[in-house]
């Protein structure tokens, strides 16, 4: 009983900050400017131009996550190898830069790689070719890597330290080789770690607006982007609703594809 | 349009209320005023001086956006006497029985307003009833001398292909959509579909030549050199050649928005009258001189303008002049669904690659 009542604060937060808010977003979502119940929010999105920038978020998203994938596991991996301190440093090195603001870290990107910028400066000194990428879709898959590779390392490497050298040890003795030992013993057991660092990165991704708006420079047209016109422009909190809604479904039968390899909640961060 | 500062208002307020707080012992209290303005657009000076002469003490708040302002003067939750809102805003509050008429007896340095503003602030304020103008600027193009040799004066410019990927546009509907509907010389207040669709072909012809769709991030670029032509409002224009001489601002003959920013009283004022001699202090000629120099957004108060230099006067981003005033619109409310069109036009826009 005591211990329970520890919780209140956690439910009172959950009660104010997450489904009260979310209410509020299927209220608005299914009714019109005069309240009346609709369906025409949800049915928006079959506009050619909604629908296009949904499957461009889908794109560049899947393709962020899985290059964060491919860049962490290995990571991980390495982390997970080393001396318990030295690997523990390495991981603060990766969270250090979360403690600036994301927004911060972004407009820096900006400067970085305009055309004028701080590393075409560099390059044109040494008489290198210029990188210009700066307000393409490149930049933005670049912006997702970099600002949510953290999410996608720190997951997996949890849940790799956790499978114990003796483990290990076992599947060798039991005749596998370090490439069998891998793909039958590690990778299995990471998969928690895994879906939870690819959930943490997809979900992000598809919803982002302020990426494409700095590092995209307004001219790549995501999903995120349209659903913030309708708060910041037209006012219309009723569509920009129903649209959140949306892509809330896309995100909910990722969790759900997912979800099966999650059982055991390992993954769960830090 | 226009950029705040949060922390500078912050510090303002404080002062604000240490003056207060001194002042009423000092003279006999003539009640107060309460103001809400824009954020960082007034020196702050003026209110100190506004305070000693009167011994009226100023409640002094600040606002981000007019969008921002409205429900607060919706509400009534707090009684302001003295607002300054743009044009399109001012609109809407008349239309919606939110502003009391000024009694322009209680402010003779209205004479001082040019005419040509006055008649400008016709088109949201019919009979000059309820509004003083305290600033303006226009839409034009901001151009690099340095890496644009010709001599701009169309927003034709902005479809040069010799400009490709130094160009930058407007990241806002509204404002992006004025440069395509003054070449096909229709109104940039247009909710006709077939001319919106034209000017919607041309921007999608324009967006190749783009570097980017963009605010604020303007400045930065145009500072730097890293793009070398781009819409702009005038109002930061002045802060901007301080920064790179080489950059040329024009209104471009076909026409453009200007906007309005006037001092208005809402119905539900407590001190009117104070609020009239606010506003009529504002306007006198060396304090609205202040003003400028502080905001440097353009004054129509010609006792003002006589006081300063002809370098300033000659600069079309401080004062465009009267024949070019008369070809520039200011923008009107369009409604939720002159606004949704214009969404939707512009997220095709924006969709294309």
């Amino acid at each position: 009983m005591g211990k329970r009542s520890l919780a209140a604060p956690y439910i009172v937060w959950m009660a104010g900050f997450i489904v009260i808010p979310l209410l509020f977003v299927f209220y608005y979502g299914l009714t019109d400017r005069s309240g009346a119940f609709t369906l025409e929010n949800l049915a928006a999105i079959a506009s050619p131009e909604k629908v296009s920038a949904l499957l461009r978020s889908l794109k560049l998203s899947v393709l962020s996550t899985g290059i964060c994938l491919i860049l962490a596991y290995p990571l991980a991996m390495i982390l997970k190898g080393l001396h318990v301190k030295k690997g523990s440093f390495v991981v603060f090195l990766f969270i250090l830069p979360m403690w600036m603001n994301f927004l911060l870290r972004t407009m820096a990107w900006q400067t970085l790689l305009d055309r004028n910028g701080v590393i075409n400066s560099i390059l044109a000194f040494f008489r290198l070719p210029g990188i210009n990428i700066i307000n393409t879709q490149a930049a933005i898959v670049f912006g997702m890597v970099y600002n949510f590779l953290p999410f996608m390392v720190l997951p997996i490497y949890n849940v790799l330290i956790k499978i114990g050298d003796d483990t290990v040890e076992a599947a060798r003795d039991l005749g596998a080789d370090g490439i069998q030992t891998f793909f039958r013993v590690i990778f299995p057991l990471s998969m928690p770690g895994i879906v939870s660092g690819i959930t943490m990165v997809f979900v992000p991704a598809l919803t982002t607006f302020v990426i494409s708006d700095l590092l995209g420079g307004g001219m790549v047209l995501l999903i995120g982007n349209v659903i913030e016109q309708e708060f910041t422009f037209t006012a219309n909190w009723n569509l920009g609703s129903g649209l959140s809604l949306v892509l809330m479904v896309f995100i909910l039968i990722s969790m759900v594809l997912f979800a099966k390899y999650d059982r055991d909640g390992e993954g769960a961060v830090v | 349009m226009k950029m705040r500062r949060i922390g500078a208002l912050a510090l303002l307020a404080c002062l604000v209320m240490a003056l207060a707080g001194c002042g009423g012992e000092k003279k006999e209290s003539k009640g107060q005023v309460k103001i809400f303005n824009w954020g960082e657009y007034i020196d702050e000076e003026v209110i100190e001086q506004f305070e000693e002469e009167t011994g009226i003490e100023v409640v002094y708040d600040t606002f981000e956006t007019n969008e921002a302002m409205y429900p607060i003067i919706e509400a009534g939750g707090v009684a302001y006497d003295a607002i300054c809102p743009s044009d399109y805003m001012i609109e809407k509050l008349i239309a919606n029985d939110l502003l009391a008429e000024l009694d322009l007896d209680n402010i003779p340095n209205v004479k001082y307003i040019s005419e040509g503003i006055m008649e400008g602030s016709k088109t949201f304020d019919p009979e000059n009833k309820y509004s003083v103008p305290y600033t303006f600027g226009t839409l034009g193009i901001l151009y690099n001398t340095e890496l644009i040799d010709d001599e701009i004066d169309s927003w034709e410019a902005l479809w040069n292909e010799e400009y490709k990927g130094n160009i930058l546009m407007y990241n806002s509907p509204r404002d992006l959509f004025v440069a395509p509907l003054e070449i096909l010389g229709y109104s940039i207040n247009t909710t006709d579909e077939a001319q919106l669709d034209e000017a919607k072909e041309l921007l999608l012809a324009q967006k190749p030549l783009l570097q980017r769709y963009v605010m604020d991030q303007i400045k930065d670029s145009m500072i730097s050199g890293s793009a070398s032509i781009a819409m702009c409002y005038s109002g930061e224009v002045l802060q901007l050649q301080s920064s790179n001489p080489d950059l040329k601002y024009v209104v471009p003959k076909e026409g453009s928005n200007y906007f309005i920013d006037s001092w208005v009283i809402p119905a539900n004022a407590e001190n009117k009258e104070n609020a009239e001699a606010w506003i009529n202090f504002l306007n006198r000629p060396e304090i609205a001189l202040k003003n400028f120099e502080y905001i440097t957004y353009s004054t129509p108060n010609t006792g003002a303008q006589a006081l300063m230099d002809e370098e300033l006067l000659k600069n079309p981003a401080v004062f465009p002049g009267e024949d070019v005033l008369s070809k520039c619109e200011v923008f009107h409310s369009l409604g939720t669904d002159g606004d949704a069109l214009f969404n939707d036009l512009w997220l095709q826009i924006k969709d294309a690659q």
